[in-house]
């Protein structure tokens, strides 16, 4: 009977020994708006995923769901990959905004990660990357490398995000060549290679020479390259859609702020850094979040330049959304002060350089 | 301006092309709403053909072809085993998107070889017709002669008439001696084919590289395009083009700045389609005669 005993024992520590040194790995659940195979910003998350992968090994465990449509199907999808045990999520897209608080709600134990968000709570964090840095250097690049003075640029939806952008775009613009304009057509999406090939036919008839977009698939810079403009890649290097017309595309490195949670969500310091809804990253050039591909096609004094610029955003030295900031339809923003993180957010306005007005 | 214009003939081609498929699918009877996912078939296959191969004629013909197989899916449980027709061609999207993107998932991300326009000697130099007209690769001639040799078919031959009376009374046809489920069959083929061929433009001509879902509702847009024709071949490329000029238009209207919300703009082509849909209704000779009186309707010989 005591033998028996001490077998059970045994047997039963062991048990526990295994268990303990082989604890069951954090899992980590992503949501992805498109395919990785859009090459662009889903591609994007999906290679911080497989840096994550790499770099933690059997510590995690990662599930990710693809062309998961904004609205009520996101809510459906995060719920479900709260259910199955996902203790950290990342939702990676604008629109996932409500669904990520509504579900979060119910699971108060879970951590959410909304990217490009501005609502958090206990619960859920927010991550999100200065693109807008990428955009200003491409508008000194465009300012340089344009003959016609017009711009063309390709928007998703009017949000502050893609405000930002075309605003900074602009600044970037003006800030080397005062003549030149920017014209803005809203696709209303951000997948469909046809309809951002059109709108890129469309600029360069209007006379556009160089061509910028927020809009995710290649298809507009190859439709630069057939025509003989130039353009930019957006969200990862689009170089071998259109060598001879991509000038550098800005790539976004997502890892750096997800390798954050989940560390602190490996030795338990998530939930404390997330308390009172404070947890919001808005990493730019300077903490590697962002950076350029190598300039292309372009002369040698504007690779200089471009690069000059791009080294001094990079090094935190200079802030893109420098006054004086005057709107397209005169009003001065800021005089020589600079924008703070909540005038950005608040942003409803053209600046000046840009046609139009934006759709509300 | 001419540019613009090129550009709506162009784009106007994949869904020029798997609707008049699909109408001569619906004229036989049956609602094959899988359009989608054979565009997608046809896409992806040409992306891989043309990758692998380099040969832009093959990735023509096989694009065409997958389509075709894609369609026998569809046939053999529609008309074979008789089920929902609505239900298997959602299924049939629903499978030709999922496959699609399996398969091309190792080719994302190549760009893919141009197929080169076809001038044709003397007529493409009259200025402004010239380029318009005469100067475009094989597939835009292709699918706007595709429409005559359908309208033609269907309207002044034998095996049309045929086709037809299956399309306007199973029963009756049957009765005939007609092969009602072979003559359907051959329809659903001929508009997989179509429909793969309207898929493999996007990416050998609009957009040269592979792209999941790359179609993005423009079978569906083919769809809408049949009622939208009123089963009449001729009216496709009309409606084909009128879709797309105000598709580009609202473009160039926001690219110029116009006074109007962009999302106003955007909704131009569909509500154009919606207002010439409600014109073309009030008249009862233009649509519902056309209408095949068995569309969709379920077909077992014998019973």
């Amino acid at each position: 009977m005591k033998k028996l005993y001490t077998i059970l024992l045994i047997s039963i520590s062991s048990l526990f020994i295994a268990f303990s040194s082989f604890a069951a790995p954090l899992k980590v659940g992503f949501v992805y708006l498109t395919t990785p195979g859009d090459h662009g910003w889903t591609y994007a998350h999906e290679r911080a995923r497989v840096i994550l992968e790499e770099k933690f090994g059997d510590k995690i465990e990662t599930t990710y769901v693809e062309n998961v449509p904004e609205g009520p199907d996101a809510t459906r999808v995060i719920r479900e990959l709260a259910n199955q045990g996902n203790q950290l999520i990342f939702t990676t897209s604008f629109g996932y905004m409500d669904p990520t608080i509504k579900v979060a709600k119910e699971f108060p134990d879970k951590h959410f990660v909304h990217v490009t968000g501005y609502k958090r709570s206990e619960n859920v964090a927010t991550s999100n990357i200065r693109f807008h840095e990428g955009r200003y250097i491409q508008g000194v690049a465009a300012g340089l490398m344009t003959k016609s003075n017009k711009i063309g640029y390709i928007a998703s939806f009017p949000i502050p995000e893609v405000i930002m952008g075309i605003n900074a775009f602009t600044q970037g613009l003006k800030s080397v060549n005062k003549d030149a304009t920017v014209s803005v057509i809203w696709a209303m999406t951000w997948y469909d290679p046809g309809k951002e090939a059109d709108a890129a036919k469309v600029h360069i008839a209007e006379g556009a020479d160089v061509l910028a977009q927020h809009t995710d698939t290649p298809a507009m810079l190859q439709t630069a390259e057939e025509k003989g403009a130039y353009g930019f890649g957006q969200g990862s290097d689009m170089e071998s859609f259109a060598p001879k017309a991509q000038l550098f595309a800005s790539v976004n490195h997502w890892d750096i702020s997800y390798i954050e949670h989940i560390e602190a969500a490996l030795d338990g310091t998530w939930a404390a850094k997330a308390a009172g809804g404070n947890w919001d990253t808005w990493c730019s050039m300077k903490d590697n979040c962002l950076s350029v591909t190598e300039l292309k096609n372009m002369p040698a004094d504007v690779t200089a330049k471009v690069q000059s610029v791009a080294d001094s955003i990079s090094s935190g030295s200079f802030n893109v959304f420098q006054g004086p900031i005057i709107t397209n339809e005169g009003t001065i923003v800021a005089g020589g002060a600079t924008l703070n993180d909540g005038d950005l957010w608040g942003m409803n306005y053209y600046v000046q350089g840009v046609i139009g007005k934006i759709p509300n | 301006m001419l540019e613009l214009i090129i550009a709506v003939i162009l784009s106007s081609v994949p869904i020029m092309l798997a609707a008049t498929g699909e109408l001569v699918v619906e004229r036989s009877g049956v609602l094959n709403l899988g359009v989608e996912g054979m565009m997608l078939m046809g896409a992806v296959i040409a992306s891989i053909t043309v990758i692998t191969t380099g040969s832009l004629f093959l990735a023509v013909i096989f694009g065409a072809l997958s389509g075709l197989l894609t369609s026998i899916v569809f046939g053999f449980f529609a008309l074979v085993l008789a089920t929902n027709q609505v239900a298997t061609g959602l299924a049939l999207t629903i499978f030709g998107t999922g496959l699609s993107g399996l398969i091309g998932a190792e080719y994302v991300g190549k760009a893919i070889q141009r197929l080169e326009a076809l001038n044709i000697p003397i007529l493409s130099n009259i200025p402004y017709l010239g380029p318009i007209l005469f100067s475009h690769n094989i597939l835009v001639y292709f699918s706007f002669i595709m429409a005559f040799i359908v309208g033609w078919f269907l309207l002044k031959t034998r095996p049309g008439l045929v086709l037809r009376a299956v399309g306007n009374n199973h029963d009756s046809a049957h009765a005939l001696g007609y092969s009602v489920v072979f003559i359907r069959f051959c329809s659903v083929m001929f508009g997989g084919f179509m429909a793969g061929l309207g898929g493999a433009f996007l990416p050998l001509v609009l957009t040269p590289h592979w792209a999941e879902g790359m179609t993005a509702g423009k079978g569906w847009i083919a769809l809408a395009l049949v009622v939208f024709a009123s089963w009449r071949p001729l009216r496709i490329p009309i409606g084909a083009l009128l879709f797309s000029g105000i598709t580009v238009m609202q473009l160039v209207g926001q690219a110029r700045g116009w006074a109007m919300p962009s999302q106003f703009l955007s909704m131009l082509p569909y509500l154009a389609t919606i207002a010439v849909l409600v014109i073309i209704s009030r008249n009862k000779e233009f649509s519902i005669i056309n209408a095949p009186a068995s569309l969709g309707k379920l077909f077992i010989a014998g019973k």
